[in-house]
């Protein structure tokens, strides 16, 4: 520990921005205190149940699909022989570059009736009409899950091959030497070690889930979001809607509360693990049953999609698209760029404070930093309305009273907003990694520079700075583009003359016309393919 | 260093404050709910007749409490929706100011403006019925909708989409709201799936003989004509402007305002007068298929092609009005679920 209690300004600054970034929740909840009782009975003797339910639904059946992709894929990636392993090892993961909401796009309009998809098979059969045959319906809740799942699966999967590959091979020798057969000693050891980091990445597959609002309306899945838009949007009714983001929270907050329970004292970390992989031999039958199956997941989250795009791109493509895909996607780096650099430097600061500060209490910046991940970027741009528009009111008001010309919305009405929405949402996501990084490097490394009498900051930059250098870059980059992806945020906060990829894409989608998007689309999923090559870099040369 | 991290965040932050501040300069600011490419041909046209810059930012969610907002600080002087509905939600939340000239009100005929000259509308379009050509011509009215005869063959987007909500609305207005309610739910029971999608998506699902009826705004049609992928799915169907031998089609405008604390009110009142123009009116209802609301100033060919029709003349107000009673409606019939 060597930050000492003295040392206020760290403490300080933790607590600033862990304020900071809960303020907008902060003025949700409050806002939600005078929301008038009809419309919510209205809306509860009407529609309310079903959306709800239509909520949890949806969270359990993406939870569980999410299980079923990650976990069988990161078992039979960490610890078979399965063939083309080395490179399936890093295409399981690319589904993560793609926006939900484009993928839910594609796949309805893929599998929908009108879709090319039975149209051929219309063609082929010299089908009529929908009573000649049976096809399943894209736009069903379970439609919704399945896309939700196959994009969101690669987190499961990162989280629990990285916690089976970690694992003490020793605990599993013993278990197979005390009389465990191959499988009994998957379950019985392999697969309860790695509860924690499954239990992490389900928290962040379900509140992705709970959050989403644009991909459900593709598939025409009504959930508590819709209600938020409904109330907000239709009955004008602001202090409403934000009584039921506010109850969307509290879902969210409950997966994070048992996320914790279920990873409670269950630390089983050997001080020097036996990480040698003993791969299992697969016969002919489960080769071809594991290929398949991965294939699958790589095939559906990833190379389909993309070849679609690339279709479209193909096809409608031209210069005047290009030129406008310069302007779009200069304005989409630069806010992607503000953003994770200063999500990366706040949860620098806070982790380390968590890390190293004896206070009491230490746990907490970082904790409260993490919550607006949960919050639907819609609601969270209204938040930020609500917060910096009367910060902004009062510097006006300063400045007319001193003399000067009003500055304008110098907060509320710039990139400053859109920027503080995107470290807001995405610091859990920097927080997390960073932890995880900071995590690997012994605590007697914490202690050594002191006794050595080396000071707090030079200690830091000479020794933590450097070990932590690639947990940086990833946490940097991964919020990088999840603010390239990032939509409503935007779409609501921006300044005159803005656009970004996402808007664009979301305009041209609104009208059927995606095709003319399909360029910058296939942008922003390259961009998304940067962490995840440079993630699968470090893990293959540590 | 911690000292040199928040001093470089925070000289980060305030050039990036700095930097998007725009000095205000023979410029007009303008929020829009319409889409860039129907406006832009406009302003870059207004521009070049008067020197002054329009800058727009276009959202179609939370532009009134954006505005609200501001308040007095706000930079928007000019707002443009597609609904009455919103219009009326910006009037009653008290955000626009009575801007009138000689120019608009001989312009715009007064059932197209606000009586307090808060709002005007710019545009007219049509809440129509596309029918699969398969099926003949047929005159429809919205009642009809709620035949048993068409059942399994109705395709909508959202009852929550404003067009919608807005046809209620003057359902609610003829009927009263028992009699819509019952209309609603038999409706209901008639579509083909779940309303979902767009406007255009229903018209692609009669192409594909999902269903046999859709509702869509009239300027669609010309839209889908004039786009090479979706111009099959448009020869697949009717226009039809329902209720013709009745109280007439559902009408719904695209409009302006001027917001209350426009910073450039003489640039802004000069962007009105222009948009009411002639050239503009003939412009703006060429680019987007719709109907100039001046009088004297024809549509595009190819919407004039469609025929006359005869337009239910209720207030826009009293559409607007019922907007509320229209969304109650919408959730007991559970049109959406």
């Amino acid at each position: 520990m060597i930050i000492g209690n003295k040392n206020t300004s760290w403490k300080f600054f933790s607590w600033f921005f862990a304020f900071a970034l809960m303020l907008p929740v902060v003025v949700m909840l409050l806002g939600s205190l005078n929301a008038a009782s009809d419309l919510f009975s209205h809306l509860w003797a009407t529609v309310l149940p079903e959306y709800i339910s239509n909520t949890l639904v949806l969270g359990v059946l993406v939870a569980l699909l999410s299980l079923c992709f990650g976990v069988p894929a990161a078992a039979i990636i960490s610890q078979t022989n399965i063939v083309m392993g080395k490179q399936l090892r890093w295409l399981l993961m690319l589904p993560l570059a793609m926006p939900a909401y484009l993928v839910a796009y594609l796949y309805t309009d893929l599998f929908d009736y009108a879709g090319p998809v039975q149209r051929s098979l219309r063609t082929w059969f010299d089908w009529q009409s929908p009573n000649d045959y049976y096809f399943f319906d894209i736009r069903t809740m379970g439609g919704a899950a399945i896309v939700i799942a196959l994009v969101l699966f690669p987190y499961v999967y990162m989280l629990t091959r990285t916690a089976f590959e970690q694992q003490d091979r020793n605990l599993l020798r013993a278990s197979r030497l005390l009389g465990c057969s191959e499988r009994q000693s998957f379950y019985q050891i392999a697969l309860p070690l790695a509860r924690p980091a499954i239990a992490v990445s389900l928290a962040l597959v379900i509140m992705e889930t709970l959050a989403d609002f644009a991909t459900v309306q593709y598939f025409a899945v009504n959930t508590l979001t819709t209600a938020i838009y409904d109330t907000w949007l239709g009955y004008s009714d602001f202090a409403a809607a934000n009584a039921l983001a506010s109850v969307l929270m509290l879902f969210i907050l409950f997966v994070v509360v048992a996320e914790q329970r279920a990873r409670a004292g269950q630390r089983h970390q050997s001080s020097r693990p036996n990480t040698q992989q003993q791969r299992k031999k697969l016969s002919f039958t489960q080769q071809v049953i594991a290929s398949l199956f991965c294939w699958f997941l790589v095939f559906a989250g990833f190379l389909l999609p993309v070849v679609l795009l690339l279709v479209m791109a193909f096809d409608y493509a031209d210069q005047q698209q290009f030129l406008a895909l310069i302007e779009t996607g200069k304005n989409s780096i630069e806010i992607a760029t503000y953003s994770a650099t200063i999500a990366t430097l706040i949860a620098l600061i806070l982790t380390l404070f968590q890390r190293l500060h004896q206070s009491r209490g230490r746990m907490l910046p970082l904790q409260i930093s993490g919550f607006g991940y949960a919050i639907p970027g819609t609601v969270l741009a209204m938040a930020m309305l609500a917060t910096f528009g009367p910060i902004d009111h009062g510097i006006n008001d300063l400045a007319k009273i001193l003399g000067f010309t009003a500055p304008g919305l110098i907060l509320s009405g710039t990139v400053f907003a859109i920027v503080f929405a995107f470290v807001v949402r995405f610091s859990a996501i920097a927080n997390g990694t960073l932890s995880a990084g900071l995590g690997q490097i012994p605590r007697s490394l914490d202690l050594a520079p002191a006794s050595l009498g080396v000071k707090t900051l030079p200690a830091l930059l000479r020794v933590h700075l450097p070990l932590l250098k690639s947990s940086i870059l990833v946490a940097w980059l991964l919020v990088f583009v999840e603010a390239m992806k990032e939509l409503p945020a935007v779409l609501l906060l921006r300044p005159f003359n803005f656009e970004t990829l996402s808007t664009q894409i979301y305009q041209l989608i609104s009208d059927e016309r995606l095709e003319q998007g399909a360029l910058g689309a296939i942008l922003i999923v390259l961009f998304g393919l940067l962490p995840i090559i440079l993630l699968n870099r470090q893990k293959d040369n540590p | 260093m911690l000292n040199k991290i928040w001093f470089i965040s925070f000289v980060f932050i305030t050039l990036l404050t700095a930097s998007t501040h725009v000095a205000a300069n023979a410029e007009v600011n303008v929020y829009s709910y319409r889409q860039p490419f129907l406006v832009k041909p406009l302003f870059d046209e207004f521009t070049k007749e008067t020197g002054i810059k329009v800058n727009v930012v276009f959202a179609k969610k939370g532009m009134a409490e954006r505005l609200a907002r501001e308040g007095e600080y706000s930079p928007a002087d000019i707002l443009l929706t597609t609904d009455i509905s919103r219009l009326i939600e910006l009037h009653d939340k008290g955000l626009l100011q009575a801007a009138t000239s000689a120019e608009m009100t001989s312009a715009i005929p007064a059932q197209y403006r606000a009586s307090d000259d808060t709002w005007y509308a710019l545009t007219t379009r049509v809440r129509n019925i596309y029918s699969a050509k398969r099926l003949g011509k047929i005159d429809f009215n919205y009642e009809d909708l709620a035949d048993k005869k068409w059942q399994g063959k109705i395709c909508t987007r959202s009852g929550k989409h404003p067009y919608n909500v807005a046809l209620v609305a003057s359902m609610i207005a003829e009927h009263g709201e028992a009699d819509t309610l019952t209309w609603l739910e038999k409706v209901k029971a008639n579509l083909a799936r779940k309303p979902q999608g767009s406007d255009r998506a229903q018209v692609q699902a009669i192409h594909q003989n999902l269903c046999d009826l859709s509702l869509g705004n009239s300027y669609y049609f010309g839209n889908m004509l004039k786009d090479e992928k979706q111009k099959v799915w448009a020869d697949a169907v009717y226009i039809n402007f329902p209720n013709q031998n009745n109280r007439g089609a559902h009408v719904n405008i695209s409009g302006m305002a001027m917001a209350k604390y426009a910073p450039n009110q003489s640039n802004a009142l000069a962007l009105m007068n222009f948009l009411v123009s002639e050239p503009a009116q003939k412009m703006y209802a060429e680019t987007n298929m719709e109907y100039p609301v001046r009088p004297g100033v024809e549509p595009s060919k190819l919407v004039k092609s469609w025929g006359q029709f005869k337009a239910d003349n209720l207030s826009l107000e009293t559409i607007a009005q019922q907007r509320k009673a229209a969304l109650i409606l919408l959730d007991k019939a559970q049109f959406d679920l």
